[in-house]
């Protein structure tokens, strides 16, 4: 078993010491954060091409594990976000005030299941081996989200239920049609048929329910609104991320020549709406969670936006650059706020903006830290996501796509103007109660702001490591030369 | 085009045209039932269909292929640890002390 597989077997073993070791089981993230770290970083430097036959099964039956540029963003930032999640979640255990000892030792295999299953859609290129990783990441993300609000969990449980096996019903065509399930063998072998249509019809529909794409996000705010804050922060940065990869996969790898251009607008159109929508309705949210979660539904739109900019360019790395980048971006930053939210409201008198006035004073390391991850999602330079947005805008312009470029520069502003307004209700004076902080419940101290403040940072360090990153995101891209292994295809 | 084969309707169509009935039925009683228990049957009625079809694939004129009953055993595995899975978040909803529909915005504490 060589690194990649390491990828998905360590977080798994993770996970079952964690079920037996029950209480003592949350230690285990002081040695699970480093080394799953230390892997993905060993992932990202490796040279191209490097693949894993699972099992040594050959190709047209066998699962392959390839590191592409996407899958090398996705599991460092990844290993990153969760590992700090994690670490966080260990000064702050993610535990209600009722039967809070049981929710934090449910958290610890859930966060390690769902740290595998997206390892493993990231890096697999067998659409079967991704329905089963989507299964892993959305039993985990319901549990999850189970945590804070059994019905919004079981609303999301249904939706996802339905779309997992509309999935497999996309997957059963292709088997029928193709007698192979990888992207890499059907990209050579895809033609356009009405079986080809249907089945890819089926599968976006699905994925797109799972990566929250307006108009099927409805599961969403009410999910990642009412959970602990470590598990709205992994519902947020990993779980939505993974249906948005697989529909890479599907739409630029594995049938670039089925998607005509009217598909591709149809996404990108369904994307400038998510950024609109979400916008506003995180603008009319008087209370911070939901705001937060409505900026997921705006901040998935960019995702999507970018679809036919990378399908209409000349010179399509730049927009995928910028697309990848902003996935990347988007989890550390979402993370991170998350994370600070859920800090500021244990402080705060209630859950509404309002109620946020003194917190600059009494905690300034956690305001700040959703202050940095506020610039990102703003698209405010320096930053990750400006260096993103910059991407898709330059790219935009290029094509003459004016509504895509005004729907970026509209969705900036948007994001502006909810985020500062909670981040201004953070500066207002006291409301009431006079000058004392007393009332307010006990300051975080400033160990408990590390995560979230390591996380926005590295969003804000992302802006001057773009050059860097766009390169990581090059490799082996689905228009470059086909990859090594070439095996014959089955008849 | 290609699934409208000109051939009279063979043993394997049944399998096919019976899965889809079943899909199409179990997506109607989805869509119309709002109780979360009829949800979870008309998820598991769809989910036959998915199977039924998937499973029917495998049958070729001359010999049978096992790829697609590999997978739709890992499909139905999937489909019953789910279906527990939910079963259990439904009857956790029942048993708490709020009333199952009114808990949308999850306040844990009164």
């Amino acid at each position: 078993m060589n690194l990649l597989g390491l990828l998905v077997a360590v977080p798994l073993g993770f996970m079952v010491a964690a079920l037996l070791l029950r209480g003592s089981g949350r230690w285990l993230i002081l040695a699970a954060a480093p080394v799953m770290a230390g892997l993905a970083l060993w992932l990202a430097l490796l040279p191209p091409g490097t693949t894993l036959l699972v099992g040594n099964w050959d190709l047209p039956l066998g699962i392959l594990l390839r590191a592409d540029g996407v899958a090398r963003l996705m599991v460092l930032a990844g290993a990153l976000v969760i590992g700090a999640i994690g670490l966080h979640a260990l000064v702050d255990p993610p535990g209600g005030k009722d039967g809070g000892a049981a929710t934090a030792e449910t958290f610890w295999p859930l966060l390690y299941l769902m740290w595998a299953g997206a390892n493993a859609g990231f890096l697999t290129t067998d659409l079967f081996n991704l329905y089963v990783t989507l299964e892993m990441v959305s039993l985990a993300a319901v549990a999850l989200a189970a945590m804070g609000s059994l019905a919004a969990a079981l609303r999301y449980f249904m939706i996802a239920m339905l779309g997992s096996l509309a999935y497999l019903l996309g997957v059963a065509l292709l088997v029928a049609n193709y007698n192979t399930v990888d992207v890499t063998l059907l990209a050579q072998v895809a033609r356009l048929d009405l079986a080809t249509v249907m089945a890819l019809g089926l599968m976006t529909a699905a994925l797109l329910i799972k990566a929250a794409l307006f108009p099927m996000h409805g599961w969403l705010p009410p999910a990642h609104a009412a959970a602990p804050a470590p598990a709205s922060a992994l519902l947020s940065a990993i779980a939505v991320k993974l249906g948005f990869v697989i529909l890479l996969r599907l739409w630029f790898e594995a049938f670039p020549a089925i998607t005509g251009s009217a598909a591709l607008h149809v996404l990108g159109g369904l994307g400038a709406a998510a950024v609109i929508y979400g916008s506003i309705q995180a603008m009319r949210q008087d209370r911070l969670k939901p705001l937060v979660a409505y900026s997921t539904v705006a901040q998935v739109g960019y995702l999507f936006l970018a679809f036919p900019l990378v399908a209409g360019a000349v010179e399509p790395s730049s927009a995928w650059a910028g697309m990848t980048l902003h996935g990347v971006a988007h989890m550390l930053a979402k993370a991170a706020m998350f994370l600070a939210a859920g800090l500021m409201l244990k402080a705060a008198a209630g859950d509404r903006i309002a109620d946020l006035g003194g917190l600059a004073q009494a905690m300034p390391l956690t305001v700040t830290a959703f202050g940095l991850a506020a610039v990102s999602l703003m698209g405010l330079p320096p930053s990750g996501g400006f260096t993103a947005k910059f991407l898709l805008l330059s790219a935009a312009i290029e094509q003459g796509a004016f509504l895509y470029a005004g729907v970026l520069v509209v969705g900036g502003l948007l994001a502006a103007v909810y985020l500062f307004r909670a981040l201004s209700a953070c500066f207002a004076p006291l409301a009431g109660a006079g000058p004392d902080t007393a009332s307010r419940g006990p300051v975080t101290g400033g160990v408990k702001a590390v995560a979230p403040l390591a996380l926005a940072g590295l969003a804000i360090v992302m802006g001057f490591a773009g050059t860097a990153l766009v390169d990581v995101s090059a490799i082996e891209v689905p228009w470059a030369t086909p990859t090594v292994i070439q095996p014959e295809v089955a008849p | 085009m290609e699934l409208l084969a000109p051939e009279p309707v063979s043993a394997g169509h049944i399998y096919a045209v019976t899965g889809a009935i079943l899909t199409a039925l179990g997506f109607y009683a989805f869509i119309v039932r709002r109780h979360a228990l009829r949800q979870l049957l008309a998820v598991n009625v769809v989910g036959a269909g998915v199977f039924l079809i998937l499973g029917g694939l495998g049958r070729g004129p001359d010999a049978i292929d096992p790829m697609p009953q590999a997978l739709v055993i890992t499909g139905i595995v999937v489909a019953v640890a789910l279906t527990a899975f939910g079963a259990a978040m439904i009857v956790r909803l029942a048993e708490a002390p709020r009333s199952p529909d009114q808990g949308k915005a999850g306040k844990p504490d009164a």
